[in-house]
């Protein structure tokens, strides 16, 4: 539980974080430190340099954006957790960030740091992927966005390149009619997401006009759901009409551990996505 | 009684909380003494494996490095190094355990060299530039598999990795019970292996000092003193007066510091060659994997029963896995700890049990809350529900049926043990009340008719325990290496306080406050007046520790001993100073009077006085006011009680939920409700936490999968619920305070409570038992295979 020894310098600006990723080999930025600190105590992670980023006031905060929502990098768990402007466009992200670990890890982990770092049984991802979230991206020439559902590549690998920082997230509003649910199943050591299902309906007239699915836990990276959960569109979004998408939720090469074999995981990812369908719905009605 | 007296059996607060809750609590690691090194081990990364050579040479050339020793630095330093066993049995093979190993490495996690540096990072860093050229060996994890044919042989003085051949009761008796049975009930099961996980990590801080030959160890341990007494015997090559053990503050143990590591030893060597203090902490890591293990049975259990549901005979046969080495009281653990307790709470007219201990590339498997105990509740608990439903009597009936009666006791059983008190249908009826049993028989009928929905279930688990640990001369018979009193010293002020002095070390159960409360009752003190002092072979005159739930039963007898010892004294002077004879005086509201005349009186605080200033004092009597105890048991006490569980279980996932806990427990009198009731729950948690998540986890080659708390699942506050206490007061009839021990009482009884609600609530799938932890794919599983 002794990292190994790396130098330590803190950044007041995006500019010069990403000036910063110059001055040596292999250097990790840290934000809220709960990822990546475990990993160098676990010497799983041995930076030559650590750049600080918390202190950059301008990643942080949640603001209105046009039709949607924008989330610094930096906003921590417990912000999002509370937000009142997610709330209303997207209450999905603000469940699935109260699920995340315990109080100490939600007032210091961070959505950029929690997407950055990728672990396959984090709940963000998967209702980022739901809600058609895009990720920001800058390094120190360029600027560039990519969808979350194409964001995550494998187990703790995303498609940030090792000079870009993220800078923030953006999310569509979900808009009135809506409703939401994250249904998480814990890792009864680790409390991390054993299957985590991240589901928004909208209902118009009795009519599901909009849904969406991911599912944390169960894949590498986060099983996209979002054509099944469309499959409900134009229909009353019936309990058998989600037994019966759910079907499809068929993930390949399921992970498995000392807790829940691939078979399990699979089969909970179904049982768990009917059962968040089913709750967003009711929500919506 | 005097107000005063009232202070036993009150919910005072723990003293020990405003220091240990703001932070001020100091323990082992928080300790730096001026030079101090750090000291990091370099350990196995296999289960099993011969050493071929060991360079030291690049990390002793690290800048910081003072220097890394291995098993030939110990021998030089004439140190003996010998891991000793504290009890020993008739079959017993007793196979070295070196404290740094250096030919072969039986489990991950053995010791093979240790760095020391001017600091942790330094010495981290180092120990990664030791190379060891390993050859691995075939490994074993599986003690019933371990002493079959083809299989790793761990040990020469072993073979067939047979660590002992144990048997308890009656063979031939038991089979003519079993021959004349009309119905017999078996279970197979495995009580997994637990890692027992105290917040705390172990650690050391040795501090020797070449001009005086003295060495201080700061030790997070259970029993200081048994601690120094098992060093100077085998491993540290140092004479018991020369050694100083001090516990700090403690931050639990659980079973996990009684024993003897190698690493104690280690570390004093480090420093006895640096010439400098050296401290260790173990991470969580090295935690899990060489913090001694518990339970780990593979068991197959049998009972007989007559036409009428009455028990014939109980039939039982373990395989123990005691790990790569005998820890301390391991011997002790599934035998005279197991087998003494497969009557229960009934009355059993024929018991078989037979043992096999069996050596494992694991680590060292030994005493964990309950030891010993826990696991033969479970299987008497399991083969009761399943005798209960195999005859149709229903758990209530089936034990009610069996229960050992009022009338009965003293009970001697056919396992060696005399029950001295009990009263178990009181216990049972109180916690039925508590549930209102019917009620949830008709709910639970009422879910069963959608079999697809979510099934509740009802588990219960009528438990006894053995414990204030232990008569001397019983334990002596039986194999112990050590006698099992406790001893305390009494030293009362002049101004009329007291210190007390106990052998009782705490590891975090507030006995300075319940021993406070037993001083101030007998002593007619406000517990303001009274200070005990523990922990350090300095100070007390000596002690056995805290384990085998014997701290009150026995520590405190031995200090209500000495405060009789004090009172007879006081009574001298006090007689003295009042012109009367010593048996014509009462002590009442803190005074001494002659009876039968009230306001001839002395208070307290002036015989205290007098016995220092010795002014006006009694001839041929000494001064002072100061006495101590050596308590030794007559008997171990039993505890007892009822324990209901109700779970739901959600046959989509598997999960299962607990809806309701009653515990219903007879620990006798009570010092302190408040420490009662927590040691309850700490049980049940750490119970709970046995039937549903915890598990300790080898693969095939011996690599511990469970070595963070990553993957092995203690309980955390948001799975349990709020439990529902009561209990019945039974006193124990042989000690002076009639007190019985409460500390395992909860990791006891709830396991099987637990289990057999599961089960109960499966029971219209028809599964006979899943094995612990019931984890939700296993319960999917089993519902899915129907
Ligand atoms: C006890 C515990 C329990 C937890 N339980 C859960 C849980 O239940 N669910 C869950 O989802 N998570 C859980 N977590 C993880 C937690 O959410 C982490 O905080 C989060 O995953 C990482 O955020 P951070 O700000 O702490 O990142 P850090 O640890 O600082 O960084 C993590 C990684 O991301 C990189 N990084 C950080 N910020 C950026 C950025 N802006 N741009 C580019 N790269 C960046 C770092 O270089 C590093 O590689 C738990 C953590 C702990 C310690």
């Amino acid at each position: 539980m002794y990292p190994a020894q790396f130098d330590y310098k803190r950044a007041t600006s995006v500019e010069e974080a990403l000036a910063l990723l110059t001055e040596a080999d292999d250097v990790k930025f840290i934000a809220g430190g709960h990822s990546l600190i475990p990993m160098m105590k676990l010497r799983l992670a041995q930076p030559e340099m650590v750049v600080d980023i918390a202190r950059i006031d301008a990643l942080r905060g949640i603001t209105e954006e046009g039709d949607g929502v924008r989330i610094g990098a930096l906003t921590t768990h417990a912000e999002i957790a509370a937000s009142s402007v997610l709330h209303e466009h997207c209450g999905l992200i603000a469940e699935a960030a109260a699920e995340i670990g315990d109080t100490q890890v939600r007032n210091r982990g961070t959505i950029g740091g929690n997407i950055a770092h990728a672990d396959p049984g984090s709940d963000l991802p998967a209702a980022l992927i739901a809600a058609g979230a895009t990720v920001h991206l800058q390094s120190a020439s360029s600027t560039r966005t990519v969808a979350a559902a194409d964001f995550f590549l494998d187990l703790l690998t995303t498609d940030l390149s090792h000079d870009e920082l993220v800078v923030a997230v953006t999310i569509p509003s979900l808009g009135r009619s809506t409703g939401c649910a994250y249904l998480k199943f814990e890792h009864p050591a680790s409390g991390y997401a054993v299957v985590g299902a991240a589901a928004w309906v909208k209902m118009e007239n009795r009519q599901c006009s909009g849904a969406g699915l991911a599912i944390n836990g169960v894949t590498a990276t986060p099983f996209n759901g979002n054509e099944i959960a469309q499959s409900l569109v134009s229909t009353d979004a019936s309990d058998d009409r989600i037994a019966a998408a759910v079907e499809s939720v068929q993930p390949e090469d399921p992970m498995a551990d000392v807790f829940a074999s691939a078979d399990y995981r699979a089969h909970l990812a179904r049982v768990f996505a009917k059962r968040a369908l089913v709750s967003a719905r009711d929500r919506a009605v | 009684m005097s107000p005063v007296n009232s202070v036993l059996g009150s919910p005072i607060k723990r003293r020990e909380d405003p220091a240990l809750i703001t932070g001020k609590g100091k323990y082992t690691d928080d300790l730096k003494v001026f030079g101090m090194l750090s000291a990091v081990m370099v350990r196995s990364p296999f289960a099993h494996a011969r050493i071929k050579s060991i360079d030291t040479a690049a990390a002793q050339a690290m800048p910081g490095v003072i220097a890394v020793y291995t098993a030939a630095d110990a021998e030089a330093a004439g140190m003996p190094g010998l891991v000793p066993v504290g009890w020993l049995l008739d079959t017993l093979k007793t196979p070295p355990h070196p404290m740094l190993a250096s030919e072969k490495v039986n489990h991950v996690g053995d010791a093979v060299a240790v760095v020391v540096a001017e600091d942790r990072y330094v010495a981290r860093d180092a120990a990664d530039a030791v190379l060891v050229d390993y050859e691995p060996l075939s490994a074993c994890t599986n003690p019933k598999d371990a002493i079959s044919d083809g299989q790793a042989q761990i040990h020469d003085e072993a073979p067939s990795n047979i660590a002992f051949d144990w048997e308890i009761g009656d063979q031939a008796k038991t089979a003519a019970a079993f021959a004349a049975a009309a119905e017999t009930v078996r279970c197979d099961l495995r009580n997994q292996r637990l890692i027992p996980h105290a917040i705390e990590p172990r650690a050391v801080l040795a501090d020797w000092n070449e001009a005086t030959g003295e060495m201080t160890i700061h030790l997070t341990t259970q029993n200081p003193h048994v601690h120094r007494l098992l060093m100077c015997l085998s491993s540290i090559g140092l004479p018991e007066h020369k050694v100083r053990v001090i516990a700090p503050e403690v931050g639990g143990g659980f079973g996990s510091k009684i024993h003897h590591y190698a690493d104690e030893t280690i570390i004093a060597m480090c420093s006895k060659l640096c010439g400098r203090p050296v401290k260790w902490a173990a991470t969580r890591t090295e935690t899990n994997q060489t913090d001694a293990h518990g339970r780990d049975h593979v068991t197959s259990a049998e009972l007989a029963l007559d036409q009428d549901g009455k028990i014939l005979g109980l039939r039982v046969s373990t395989y123990a896995n005691m790990g790569a080495y005998l820890s301390t009281f391991a011997p002790a653990v599934p035998t005279y700890l197991y087998g003494t307790l497969l009557s229960g709470q009934y009355d059993i007219p024929a018991i078989y049990g037979h043992v096999v201990g069996a050596f494992t590339n694991t680590s060292p498997v030994d005493a964990y809350r309950g030891a010993g105990r826990p696991e033969a509740t479970f299987l008497v608990e399991r083969l009761m529900h399943l005798a209960g439903e195999a005859t149709g009597l229903g758990p209530v009936e089936i034990r009610k049926r069996n229960f050992l009666t009022p009338d009965q006791f003293p009970f001697e059983t056919q396992v060696a043990l005399t029950y001295d008190s009990g009263n178990y249908g009181p216990a049972m009826d109180r916690a039925l009340e508590m549930l209102g049993y019917e009620q949830l028989l008709a709910d639970q009928e009422q879910r069963r008719q959608s079999p697809n929905g979510k099934q509740i279930g009802i588990g219960f688990s009528a438990y006894i325990e053995a414990c204030g640990l232990a008569p001397s001369a019983v334990v002596g018979s039986l194999g112990a290496q050590a006698g099992q009193w406790e001893s305390a010293e009494l030293r009362v002020h002049p101004t009329g306080s007291v210190t007390v002095y106990t052998g009782s070390s705490s590891t975090g159960q507030g006995h300075k406050t319940s021993f406070s409360q037993i001083v101030a009752d007998r002593l007619q003190l406000d517990v303001s007046q009274v200070e005990v002092i523990q922990g350090d072979t300095d100070l007390v005159q000596f002690g056995m520790g805290s384990y085998g739930s014997r701290s009150g039963a026995v520590g405190g007898s031995a200090i209500a001993r000495s405060t009789d010892k004090i009172l007879d004294k006081a009574k001298l002077i006090a007689g003295h100073l009042l012109e009367a004879a010593p048996e014509d005086l009462d002590f009442k509201d803190g005074s001494f009077c002659v009876r039968g005349s009230a306001d001839h009186s002395v208070a307290w605080g002036d015989v205290a006085l007098q016995a220092y200033l010795a002014h006006n004092y009694p001839e041929n009597l000494e001064p002072g006011l100061v006495a101590s105890a050596f308590y030794d048991p007559e008997n171990f006490t039993y505890p007892f009680g009822t324990h209901i569980c109700v779970v739901e279980i959600d046959p989509e996932t598997g999960t299962t939920e607990l809806l309701r806990y009653v515990a219903v427990d007879d620990v006798g009198n009570v010092i302190n409700p408040m420490i009662v009731d927590g040691q309850i729950h700490g049980g049940l948690a750490q119970g709970i936490g046995q039937a549903l998540w915890e598990g300790a986890h080898y693969d095939e080659d011996g690599q511990l999968l469970t070595s963070s708390l990553l993957d092995y699942a203690v309980p955390k506050m948001h799975n349990l619920i709020d439990f529902e206490l009561d209990r019945t007061v039974t006193p124990c009839p042989h000690n002076p305070l009639g007190v019985k021990g409460v500390g395992e009482a909860g990791a006891i009884a709830s396991p099987p409570a637990v289990v057999n609600a599961v089960m109960d609530a499966l029971a219209p799938w028809k599964i006979q038992h899943l094995d612990m932890p019931l984890t939700s794919e296993k319960v999917w599983a089993a519902v899915h295979s129907q």
